[in-house]
């Protein structure tokens, strides 16, 4: 088998394909076996492991690395949300991160010859008090001193742009929106393989059905971790496991600042195009998008306790519908088709970590709370350059372990600090 | 998802607020150090199975209740007053 086996994906090539009974199509990363021993062990076959396997291979020139995943490719969050792309937050920590992510997503398919199907349609959130209001337009323009864009939208713009809202709801009446022109979506699992094929034809071995069952720590060197495939050693390993980060830490004698909470989601029968934009309630937990398959796809909050069962109770599902009713009464005729629920690693600041650990070698990524997606890119990116050159990368040298022990919390999203699902 | 509070009985998961890991039933002293009180504070164990946590019933009787639930099957095992819990590990 080689790592030179990849064929690039162009118009032409598909043409090609289809005239020829689509026969020369092959697989887009390998198979392999665990070799004994890498540089760099990756925990995760996630958005933010493949991607990380990637930018290693690719910007770093460091190929002897192995993702490890307990399932397939793809099979966890990464493939289980709502698909949001945003760089929209106010806080400095988060700002210059999400800023940074934003740009990878805007490069992505050209740098991985991969249709990820990156649409950027726009986020508004709306606002419904004269409070929120002013949050808004503080926030807006944190945005923009970031280099990132964002546009206040009265009620009149947004009635134009936005005509099936109820604008005069008794209750919460829509006092104007929030505009991220270049916010959106994208296709998820499409990142996910996106990335795997990236990092697969550089020489990064994928490694599915590998559970890793211990990490082997020896005088505060990690050495290598226990897999249900046999050990395998490493000079460095990256726990990259999301909803399942505890668990890993827990395999080094360490416990994290999260707590694993499900939050659902939602889609309906596919519709025609009638929703152009990602639109978030502010009044209310909903926010909602159209699938390029016409579905609506909408979420709402937490389920409010820790969970590891990926799938939500009714009061969550009611409350969303509601919601979702009060600002928009349109969708009320559709049908909801599915509904599924993720594991979301929740940090008591609702920002992520990016660090190294007291373990020499042994690093984490975790604390992505529900906004683990739209960081994929920048998510890998920093953590091939913390493990590839012992240096926090700029756009993510707040994200520290111990920042909650020093009270430098990064408190964004409504965060308190020391309650985890509380943002 | 019900939950039987030791003073109403069997409610609706609806009436009771989630608080988080039982961790108050056993809080550091004030002088404890900044590495227990960050330990307090931040630190989970946040296990993939039995889990000791804090719930309010806030639309009921008001009592606080530490609930043993599993976390993967949601299956709930015990439920305790937090002041009985409280007493008993004092």
């Amino acid at each position: 088998m080689t790592v030179g086996m990849q064929m690039r994906f162009s118009a032409l090539k598909i043409l090609a394909e289809g005239l020829t009974g689509n026969k020369g199509w092959t697989a887009h990363w390998r198979d392999p076996q665990p070799k004994p021993e890498y540089d760099i062990v990756i925990i995760g076959g996630g958005g933010h492991g493949l991607s990380c396997a990637h930018y290693l291979a690719k910007e770093h020139g460091i190929t002897n690395v192995a993702v490890l995943e307990k399932g397939y490719l793809g099979g966890g969050n990464v493939g289980r949300n709502t698909t949001i792309v945003r760089a929209n937050y106010g806080l400095s920590g988060n700002s210059e991160f999400y800023s940074h992510s934003l740009k990878l997503w805007e490069g992505l398919e050209q740098d991985l010859n991969y249709n990820v199907m990156l649409s950027q349609r726009g986020i508004i959130n709306l606002c419904h008090s004269d409070g929120q209001r002013d949050a808004f337009i503080r926030r807006g323009n944190a945005m923009v001193n970031q280099g990132d864009d964002a546009i206040f939208l009265t009620p009149d713009a947004l009635q134009k742009m936005l005509p099936f809202l109820d604008y005069e709801q008794s209750r919460f009446p829509i006092f104007g929106g929030l505009y991220h022109p270049r916010g959106g979506t994208a296709r998820h699992d499409a990142v996910a393989w996106g990335y795997a094929r990236g990092a697969s034809s550089r020489g990064v071995d994928l490694i599915q059905q590998c559970e890793v069952t211990g990490i082997d720590v020896s005088e505060g060197k990690v050495t290598g971790v226990q897999t249900t495939r046999g050990p395998i050693r490493a000079k460095k390993v990256a726990m990259m496991g999301a909803g399942r980060s505890s668990q890993l830490a827990e395999m080094a004698g360490m416990r994290l600042p999260v707590e694993s909470h499900v939050l659902q989601a939602f889609v309906t029968e596919g519709l025609k195009p009638c929703i152009d934009h990602v639109i978030s309630y502010g009044a209310g937990h909903f926010y909602i998008s159209q699938s390029d398959k016409g579905g609506l796809v909408f979420g709402g909050d937490l389920d409010m306790y820790a969970s590891y069962a990926a799938r939500g109770n009714l009061p969550m599902v009611e409350h969303v519908a509601e919601a979702g009713m009060t600002l928009m009464p349109m969708i009320g005729k559709a049908k909801m088709l599915r509904s599924w629920g993720g594991i979301m690693d929740m940090s008591s600041d609702g920002s992520p970590i990016i660090d190294r650990t007291h373990i020499d070698g042994l690093h984490v990524s975790c604390g992505w709370c529900y906004g683990g997606f739209k960081a994929v890119p920048a998510g890998g990116h920093v953590m091939a350059h913390l493990l590839a050159t012992g240096q926090h990368h700029p756009a993510a040298a707040k994200f520290r372990l111990d920042r909650f022990r020093s009270g430098r919390g990064i408190m964004d999203e409504e965060a308190t600090g020391s309650q985890h699902n509380l943002h | 998802m019900r939950i039987e509070c030791p003073i109403c009985g069997s409610r609706d998961r609806r009436e009771f607020y989630y608080q988080g890991a039982a961790v108050a039933v056993a809080r550091p002293a004030p002088d404890a150090g900044a590495e227990a009180w960050d330990d307090y504070v931040h630190l989970r164990d946040n296990p993939a199975g039995w889990h000791d946590e804090l719930w309010h019933h806030e639309a009921g009787c008001g009592a606080w209740v530490v609930v043993t639930r599993n976390l993967t099957t949601h299956e709930i095992r015990d439920v305790q007053l937090a002041q009985s819990v409280k007493e008993a590990s004092a």
